[in-house]
């Protein structure tokens, strides 16, 4: 099972940070993300392309959760080389994680 | 209970107008407001202005403005923009020039500057995020401009203003303002503040809360992209939130999208650094309470930091960049062929490349190069080359030894292009709030 099967993502940018927003479509699936979906299996997944820490923030009661990762957006986003300078196409890349 | 409709009519400087129109229409609003400033944006204006000291502000100020002064002066809706980006008070009188030409010459008009703080930074002993001091960038140090708060648009409104027209601001502060103003909430009152922030962080991008920015067919379904409604949001004096949107227009407003927008662009949600308040969406909860429409609760704050994000635009490096297509049996590997053929050829006439990207578009361009077993190869590849210098001249060399593959590289090459720019790039300081004067001008009548 991938992570698009269950939950939803958001990209956004902020300098040389990207964040990512993981929300659960049904409530009932977010123990599930809690427990699988760390910040360091967040951090080897964007292995080659996010350089710096990444940091998991909770929200259960909205089923949802925020990666923050940081020196992930080639320099910035204003003098990247990336085709994908803002790094918005990182969120489907998120939801292709696969699940155990 | 007293309560405020606020509608956002752009989301970003090039963003469709149609759907502010039906806001200022049938949103039934108090308020239209518009948030055209990317990070970017004014040092891009302040190079216009500098080319015409007239221009300056938004490119689509007068569009906007065209579409949507009469309906809103019908109405008593009262309009909100950083549209002004580097020239607020140019843009203030291009404002007025429309509505005399609309006969709505009543209309009082405020430009609010202050926010650019370039001298001060020239002179001054300041830092950016780097650690580099940001006087030391001379003459490639393009603008610099403070974000300002909440204050100043209260005080244009407390004035009368009917249009208030600011260059660099807080996002939020565009939505905050209005209902700080209508229910006299007070610049200590961190839960009130931290609601109105919330309810200004939601429609800060526009469609992106009605289901823009969220489609995924099969997953995420969303009907009528193509006439996708903006939204409103409804706050009561009590700091209530509830977003919506105009009945009949494309997209949807549910948990999700809010949830989605809630995150957009947020690191720790229990400390969303503004001008006006450290705002906490750690605890925020929502309710679909009809059709279109989410109500959130559970938003607080904690006191200002007393300090101002200065954005620094400067002139950073130029970049060339090539792009050409491979299609058919053997695509992948005459398009590798091309992008060693570009390398080494960058070698051979020494190009002088401070950093350089080599990306297979449908490969390996967004995601890196992963390696999923059984994957077919792809019908089409297009490789793309970019690479950084310090002059234009060297930064047009990449993108022409990429187009010369044409007749000197691999076969069956097609649809080069090239291109090559300079490199607007952005910076960022503090600045003890103190050290800010915002200013309100009102065109004369």
């Amino acid at each position: 099972m991938k992570l698009r099967d269950i939950a939803h993502s958001r990209a956004g940018d902020k300098g040389d940070i990207s964040n990512l927003s993981l929300i659960a479509f049904h409530a009932a699936d977010y123990a599930l993300l809690e427990q699988q979906v760390t910040a360091e299996r967040v951090r080897l997944h964007f292995a080659g392309i996010v350089h710096g820490e990444v940091t998991r923030y909770l929200l259960p009661q909205l089923g949802a959760m925020n990666f923050v990762m940081h020196q992930a957006l080639g320099g910035g986003v204003t003098r990247s080389l990336a085709l994908d300078a803002h790094g918005k196409s990182l969120s489907s890349m998120l939801l292709d994680m696969e699940l155990d | 209970m007293k309560t405020l409709r606020i509608g956002c009519g752009a989301g970003y400087s090039g963003d469709r107008i149609e759907p502010a129109l039906e806001l200022a229409e049938h949103g039934d609003l108090d308020y239209l407001v518009f948030e055209c400033l990317a990070e970017r944006t004014i040092a891009l204006a302040q190079q216009a202005r500098m080319k015409d000291p007239s221009l300056g502000y938004d490119p689509l100020l007068e569009a906007r403005m065209l579409a949507v002064l009469k309906p809103c002066a019908d109405r008593g809706i009262k309009i909100i923009t950083n549209m002004g980006a580097a020239n607020p008070l140019a843009a203030a009188a291009k404002t007025r020039q429309i509505a005399v030409s609309l006969g709505l010459g009543h209309l009082k008009i405020a430009a609010i500057t202050g926010d650019d703080v370039l001298e001060q930074l020239r002179q001054g002993d300041y830092l950016d995020d780097t650690g580099k001091p940001v006087a030391a960038m001379g003459s490639r140090l393009l603008s610099a401009n403070a974000y300002l708060g909440a204050q100043p648009l209260v005080d244009a409104l407390a004035q009368g203003a009917d249009i208030v027209i600011t260059g660099r601001i807080a996002d939020p502060a565009l939505v905050l303002a209005p209902a700080i103003h209508a229910f006299g909430w007070a610049m200590d009152d961190w839960q009130r503040l931290g609601q109105g922030t919330l309810a200004g962080h939601l429609l800060e991008c526009a469609g992106q809360v009605c289901g823009g920015y969220f489609a995924d067919p099969g997953v995420k379904d969303v009907p009528s992209l193509a006439r996708l409604g903006f939204p409103l949001a409804v706050i009561g004096e009590d700091g209530s939130v509830e977003i919506t949107k105009v009945a009949g227009s494309g997209g949807y407003v549910t948990r999700a999208t809010c949830t989605e927008q809630l995150l957009y662009e947020i690191h720790d949600p229990a400390a969303y650094q503004t001008p006006d308040v450290v705002a906490d969406f750690s605890a925020v909860t929502m309710t679909e309470c009809a059709p279109d429409r989410v109500t959130l609760q559970g938003a607080s704050g904690h006191p200002r930091s007393g300090m101002l994000k200065v954005s620094i635009g400067y002139i950073d490096s130029y970049i060339g960049e090539g792009q050409i297509s491979y299609a058919g049996p053997g695509a992948l590997a005459r398009a590798q062929l091309a992008q060693a053929i570009v390398a080494e050829r960058f070698a051979l006439t020494g190009v002088a490349l401070t950093e350089v990207r080599y990306d297979l578009i449908g490969v390996n361009a967004l995601h890196g190069d992963r390696d999923v077993p059984g994957e077919a190869e792809p019908r089409e590849v297009r490789l793309r080359v970019i690479g950084r210098t310090t002059s234009l001249q060297e930064a047009i060399r990449i993108g022409n030894e990429v187009e010369t593959l044409y007749t000197c590289g691999p076969a069956g090459s097609g649809g080069a292009t090239r291109s090559a720019r300079e490199v607007i790039a952005i910076r960022s300081t503090l600045l003890p709030a103190a050290q800010v004067s915002p200013v309100i001008h009102f065109e004369e009548t």
